[in-house]
């Protein structure tokens, strides 16, 4: 397969979305591993959300 | 389970977490079959082998105007149901709509260069496009600088039902005014007017595209409930820590 006179645009076009996708998904991945760490070092001092309480009480940890 | 069920977050985590390692490979596998059939695909007899650009810069496209759909449907969803899920899928489709349209806007450039001369024109369809690019821009500014995710969520519906105005103006753009960019040439009255040597492999890349546009927003969307999770934490732990120095 030859790309032509113009192989420049297509390559570069295709590095442009491959690299805006990989910051996509590099994204995603980084901010769910830093939302569940936040949310481990919580759960560990004792902090729970009401749902997650037997009783459901208002306030408190 | 009934999809309703899924309107709380709590079971919407659970599916998510189930399914999304199964969209992720059967994405990554349309997206090796997509490839091979773009590389197997013949150069067009007046572009040559820049049509090959066509295969990103079309699907991009179609999801730029999806991912505005996906905000208006939510925002719907926001403004009339009040659903915390809906604008956590308002939020999560943002970034990743505004990166499509970001890769349909540069693709379209190179596109444009060896094709009409230029990167640029002042044409309906191309102007329309840059415009809801700055609208994707603007739901993110909202969105990112709001500090509590209620007060943005009713502006930035507000924002995506005004912005869907574009979306028609996109599409028709071709056909209302005199414009550079090319006429519709697949989704239109009479079929489409692309060899099938050259349009399965664009639905192919299409399909794999739309996989990942959807991967990547309820990746995003999982990330935001657990955002919120987070941040309602930290209030209930300020609070107790103000509460017992009382």
């Amino acid at each position: 397969m030859t790309l032509g006179p113009h192989a420049d645009f297509i390559v570069a076009a295709y590095a442009v979305t491959v690299f805006v996708i990989a910051l996509l998904v590099a994204w995603v991945v980084l901010d769910y591993s830093a939302q569940r760490r936040v949310l481990g070092n919580l759960e560990e001092r004792g902090v729970t959300r009401r749902s997650q309480r037997p009783d459901g009480a208002k306030g408190g940890l | 389970m009934a999809v309703i069920d899924l309107a709380n977050p709590t079971r919407f985590l659970n599916v998510v977490d189930r399914v999304l390692p199964w969209l992720a490979g059967v994405t990554a596998l349309v997206f090796a079959y997509g490839l091979y059939r773009v590389l197997g695909a013949p150069d067009d007899y007046q572009q040559g082998a820049t049509v090959k650009i066509m295969f990103i810069h079309v699907p991009a496209a179609w999801l730029s105007m999806m991912g505005w759909g996906v905000m208006t449907v939510a925002a719907l969803g926001t403004l009339v149901w009040r659903h915390p899920l809906a604008d956590v899928a308002g939020k999560a489709a943002a970034p990743v709509g505004a990166a499509f349209t970001f890769i349909c806007l540069i693709t379209g450039s190179l596109w444009g260069r060896p094709t009409w001369g230029t990167y640029w024109v002042w044409d309906a369809r191309l102007t329309s496009v840059l415009v809801l690019f700055l609208l994707y821009l603007g739901m993110l500014a909202l969105y990112w600088t709001a500090e509590d995710p209620g007060r943005s969520s009713r502006a930035a519906a507000i924002l995506a039902l005004v912005g869907a105005v574009n979306i028609p103006i996109i599409k028709f753009s071709v056909e209302w005014w005199n414009t550079l960019h090319q006429p519709a040439s697949i989704l239109r009255t009479g079929g489409s007017a692309i060899d099938p040597s050259i349009l399965w492999p664009l639905l192919v890349m299409a399909l794999a595209f739309t996989l990942l546009f959807f991967t990547l927003h309820l990746a995003a969307m999982r990330n935001e409930i657990l955002r919120r999770r987070v941040r309602t934490m930290q209030m209930m732990q300020a609070q107790h820590l103000a509460g017992a120095e009382t």
